[in-house]
Parts: structure tokens; C-alpha cells; sequence
């Protein structure tokens, strides 16, 4: 499958759309009508054919643009992009990892050609042809990290393991939901998840933070989580917060259909072989409330998790205000019928939308 | 005086302990204003003979109290600012089985702690009691810029000048708390500020 990279931006005017496909091989984040936070990890050994499972990196249609918006903010901020002393290994065992795995995955958009430790990395989409020396930082722009993350979708933790813990210790963020690199560099697993609401008490921390010590190389695993952005935009920083923070305010019962995305991020855990660091790339899907209602399964389910999902979820991602408006909306797609078990969009079997009288 | 009994808070945010007086020829002991009042708590001739003082009053009258006690060295300093050159000097040098005593604010424990764990000090050689003002060192999210002895909640960033709201996430690398934009989705729309605690 050929993929036809969209010219978009995610800002200003906000250019960004899904085409049908994208929207069909959207991550939709809920297995039933609920939601709750929950130690939801799998193995990650790829999955359904055109799904984001499928490949160890997904790459879509919006990798072009997406790279653009990251060198827009790393211009504008270079502190969503560290790496302490210690962890310039990690970011080589990590430009080998995704090297090698998009040269497999999708040998005509990218090659890697190895010939000791003289490789030659071509990256077609974004027209780069390069020629550097492995595990020497002279011979390429920028830190191994920071070369390979300007062209991988997604933002990347990079965790050092050490004292039965993990730290963050290094990364690329530019897409995150409201957290910040720059504050959080240096912190353990339970300091940087300090801010999350319920799952402490609950126990999940603990339990997956055993979980990731113990994967091992060539096992990676994955999870979803999610949130709600108005606006398909990437940048949702704190230290922009200031400035985008107005954009949640403009919702209408006339556009939020087209303005009020739900922000989808496929969480996936690789051990790396040099460093033993885990590195934790954040792959963000966006799909506006509009697209996401042309699966009728979605539709219903979406309903029902937003009505019912706890306030203090609701307010730590931020849309507390925006409930009411939502819920007028997505009332609208809930006919009330039963819906499937798992994520998948399941278009020929679940039943088209009843017409639901208005409210 | 009685200690301030901080609320249960999120993870991030360091918990205080109480001095005391610990075995060993090495002794180092960093504290501002009222953190002179637990030193002072736990001071014996055997534990300051073997004793380095470092102390920055800022305003209160403790230093001759401190200095009666007979440290093998005693340092004044106007600012942590002004000591942290010394401090750092000091740890540097720092010979196995030191062990570290921070008291005072938050602030100051915050950020000679991080000079401590940067010059390999273990965190169990490291003791803490929290005196005094209740104050926070804050960091903008927006700015980056750090305003110390917070008082209030929300305040006004001494650097860019947004109204930030104090949160308990905490980071050890900067000592410092965050600050966020609290009227970005309502402009000038501020609460009145209180007491953090209150
Ligand atoms: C080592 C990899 C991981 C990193 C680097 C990471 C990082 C983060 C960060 C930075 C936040 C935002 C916290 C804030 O509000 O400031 C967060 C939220 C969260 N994390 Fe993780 N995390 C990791 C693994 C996990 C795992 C394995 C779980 C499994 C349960 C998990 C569960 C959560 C939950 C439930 C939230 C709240 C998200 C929301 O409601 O939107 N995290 N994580």
C-alpha cells in the first residue's frame, strides 16, 4: 500500500485531516462501553494488516507533516529535547532500533545499508540520504537521539534502568498531552506519574512498573491511552499552555463536530540492547468527533464512556467544561443497541445508527 | 517552636524528615533562618567538634547561637546563591561516610539536596528537617524562570509576569515546584491569592 503523504499543519489554520483509511485503522482506545485506568499491556508482535499494530513503527499519511511541526517547535523550544550525559548509548541503540525496523517494515520509503561501522541511512518521504560513522556523534547533525526522533512520528522517552526503578533521563517531546519534558527529566516512574489521579491508590503503578522491568529485548510490548484536544493540535505543551489553553473555550454546538478530536497516543516499550535503557515512544492519532462517528460502533461507545467516565479522569484530561457540549453531541450516535467486545471498528457486522429522537 | 505538618500530597513532592544526630567524624550541616533552631536541637561538643556549618540567616539572629556551639568551621553566607559555590567546593571534598543535614525552607533543602546527590552523596548519608517559612520555589512552565519564596497561590511569575497557579509536582533536578498559566482559558480572570496552605 502506497502511502500518499497529506501536506497539513497542526496550528494556524489547521489543515489536518484523516482520509477513510486512516480513519478505519484509527486506534480507537475503548474495548467496551467503560472506562477505567487499568494495567493495559500487551505484547506488541504486530497485528490486523493496515492496522497501527502492524508494524514496530507506524507510518502514515501524516508522517511528512508531522515531522515539519516537530522541527517547528524544537526551533522555537530545543528544551523539549534532552538527554542527560549518561544516556548518548541509548540514543545510538535507539536510532538502530528504528532503523533497522523501517527498513524492514517499509523497505521503499526507507533503506539502510550497513557495512561495518560505515552506515548509509536514506529516508525517501522526508529526502534525506546521509552517510555517517555508528556510535561517533561528529559524523551526524545532531545527537543519535535527536537525528532519528526529527524523523519518527511520535515522541520518545528514553528511561534509564537502574535502583529497580526507571528514569527519565532523556527524550524528544513535542506532542505530548500536557506534560513537560523539561520538568520531568531526571524524575523516577512514581515522581513523573505523580500528577495522574486514582491509579496510585490503585495499585497500577506498582504493578506496571514490574511489568516494564522486566521486558526483555526483542519482546516489546504496547498499550493506549487518550485524552480530548480541540483543534488537531500536536503541540499541547504546559509551556504553551498559556497560549493554546483560549482554543478549549471556542467549542459550539455547531463546529464541534470538526473541532473536538479525540487524541488517541499507542504507547509502545522496547528494551534496548547496548544501555539496557527502555525507550517509550508516544505515537499520537488524532480523528475529529465528526470522523469517529462515521463507525457506528464508535459512535454508541464513545457515548457511554465520556457519560460515564469518573470526574476526576475528566478533569485531569482537561474537558470537565466541555462534558455538557459533548455528551449534547455524542447523544446523537447512541441508539441504544448493544455493541461488540474489543477496539475494532467491526463495520460489517455491528448495525448501521437507528435514528435517535433529538433530546 | 512548632513544625509545620505539611498535607498529604501527590509523589513527586519530597517528604521532610527530623534531624538527628548521627554517628561519624564528618559532618556537614546546610540550613537558612529557623533551620538554625534544629541544629541547634541536636548540637553536642562530639558532634560539632567534627562539624562544617554553613548558614544563611536571612533576616533572623541565630548565627551567634550557631557559633557558640563551636563547629570545627562555621560559613556565613548573605544568600544561598552566594554559598552555593562553597557548598559545592565542600561536597566535592566530601570524604566516605559525610553525612548532610539540610534545614530551613524548602528551597533551601531542595537545592543543597540536588547538590548533594549531583556530588555522589548516597541519599541515606543526607537528613532533612523543614523550619520556617512554608514558602515555595517555583518554576514557570511557560518562562522557565524560577521565583523563590512563593507565599501565595496564584502568584505573579517575577520573570514573564503570567498569573501561575502553585502545583504540588515537584522536581528534584531544578528544587523547585511547578507554576502554570491559571487564567489561560478565562484572561484576567484570577483568583484572589491565599496562603498556599490555607
Ligand atoms: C516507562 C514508560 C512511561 C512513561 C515515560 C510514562 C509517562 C507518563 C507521563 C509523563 C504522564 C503524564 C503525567 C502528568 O500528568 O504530568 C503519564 C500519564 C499516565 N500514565 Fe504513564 N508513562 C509510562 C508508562 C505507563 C504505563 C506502563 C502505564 C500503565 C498503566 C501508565 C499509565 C499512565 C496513566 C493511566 C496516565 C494518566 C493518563 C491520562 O489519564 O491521560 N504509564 N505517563
Amino acid at each position: 500500500m502506497t502511502i500518499q503523504f497529506h501536506k497539513e499543519t497542526f496550528r494556524g489554520e489547521y489543515s489536518f485531516h484523516n482520509s477513510e483509511r486512516a480513519i478505519k485503522r484509527f486506534p480507537f482506545p475503548f474495548d467496551k462501553d467503560s472506562y477505567m485506568y487499568a494495567v493495559n499491556m500487551e505484547q506488541h508482535r504486530g497485528g490486523p494488516a493496515d492496522s497501527v499494530y502492524e508494524k514496530r513503527f507506524d507510518v502514515d499519511e501524516h508522517y511528512v507533516s508531522e515531522m515539519e511541526d516537530r522541527a517547528l517547535v524544537l526551533a522555537d523550544d530545543p528544551l523539549r529535547c534532552q538527554s542527560l550525559p549518561h544516556m548518548t548509548l541509548a540514543g545510538w541503540d535507539l536510532l538502530e532500533l528504528i532503523m533497522v525496523s523501517k527498513s524492514e517494515d517499509y523497505p521503499e520509503l526507507f533503506e539502510l545499508h550497513r557495512d561495518g561501522d560505515q552506515w548509509r541511512w536514506v529516508n525517501k518521504p522526508l529526502g534525506i540520504d546521509d552517510t555517517f560513522t555508528f556510535m561517533d556523534e561528529t559524523t551526524l547533525p545532531y545527537g543519535p537521539m535527536e537525528y532519528i526522533t526529527r524523523q519518527t512520528q511520535g515522541d520518545f522517552c528514553v528511561l534509564d534502568q537502574r535502583d529497580d526503578n526507571l528514569w527519565m533521563d532523556a527524550g524528544t517531546v513535542t506532542t505530548q498531552a500536557d506534560w513537560s519534558l523539561d520538568f520531568d527529566i531526571g524524575m523516577n516512574f512514581f515522581e513523573w506519574h505523580a500528577p495522574v489521579p486514582l491509579a496510585h491508590e490503585k495499585g497500577i503503578f506498582v504493578r506496571a512498573l514490574k511489568f516494564l522491568l522486566n521486558i526483555q529485548q526483542g519482546a516489546p510490548a504496547r498499550r493506549l491511552n487518550w485524552t480530548m484536544t480541540v483543534n488537531p493540535l500536536l503541540d499541547t505543551s504546559p509551556e504553551n499552555y498559556h497560549k493554546w489553553g483560549i482554543q478549549k473555550t471556542t467549542l459550539t454546538p455547531e463546529n464541534i463536530g470538526s473541532k473536538q478530536h479525540l487524541r488517541v497516543e499507542l504507547q509502545t516499550f522496547f528494551r534496548l540492547p547496548r544501555s539496557n535503557a527502555l525507550v517509550f515512544p508516544i505515537r499520537c492519532y488524532l480523528c475529529s468527533f465528526d470522523d469517529l462517528m462515521t463507525v457506528p460502533k464508535w459512535g454508541r461507545r464513545l457515548h457511554r464512556v465520556i457519560r460515564d467516565l469518573p470526574v476526576e479522569l475528566a478533569t485531569y484530561k482537561g474537558f470537565i467544561d466541555n462534558r455538557p457540549m459533548m455528551l449534547d453531541y455524542l447523544s446523537k450516535f447512541d441508539d441504544g443497541q448493544p455493541t461488540s467486545l474489543g477496539i475494532w471498528p467491526d463495520l460489517e457486522t455491528e448495525p448501521p445508527l437507528k435514528v435517535v429522537r433529538s433530546s | 517552636m512548632s513544625k509545620f505538618e505539611f498535607p498529604p500530597s501527590i509523589k513527586s513532592r519530597p517528604v521532610w524528615g527530623t534531624l538527628e544526630p548521627r554517628a561519624g567524624k564528618h559532618h556537614l550541616m546546610i540550613a537558612d533562618a529557623a533551620g538554625a533552631e534544629a541544629i541547634l536541637g541536636i548540637a553536642t561538643p562530639e558532634l560539632m567538634a567534627g562539624t562544617h556549618i554553613i548558614y544563611i540567616p536571612r533576616g533572623a539572629d541565630h548565627a551567634d547561637a550557631l557559633r557558640a556551639q563551636n563547629p570545627a568551621q562555621f560559613y556565613e553566607g548573605p544568600t544561598y546563591a552566594a554559598s552555593v559555590s562553597r557548598i559545592r567546593r565542600v561536597l566535592q571534598d566530601a570524604s566516605m561516610g559525610l553525612q548532610v543535614y539540610l534545614t530551613g525552607t524548602e528551597g533551601l533543602m531542595g537545592q543543597a539536596m540536588h547538590e548533594a546527590m549531583q556530588a555522589g552523596i548516597p541519599h541515606t548519608a543526607i537528613q532533612t528537617e523543614h523550619r520556617g517559612s512554608v514558602a515555595r520555589r517555583m518554576q514557570c512552565v511557560h518562562c522557565k524562570g524560577i521565583t523563590e519564596d512563593v507565599e501565595t497561590d496564584p502568584f505573579v511569575c517575577s520573570h514573564c509576569g503570567l498569573n501561575l497557579f502553585v502545583r504540588d509536582h515537584y522536581s528534584r533536578r531544578l528544587a523547585a515546584y511547578q507554576g502554570v498559566c491559571i487564567d489561560a482559558e478565562d484572561p484576567g480572570n484570577v483568583p484572589e491569592p491565599k496562603g498556599i496552605y490555607e
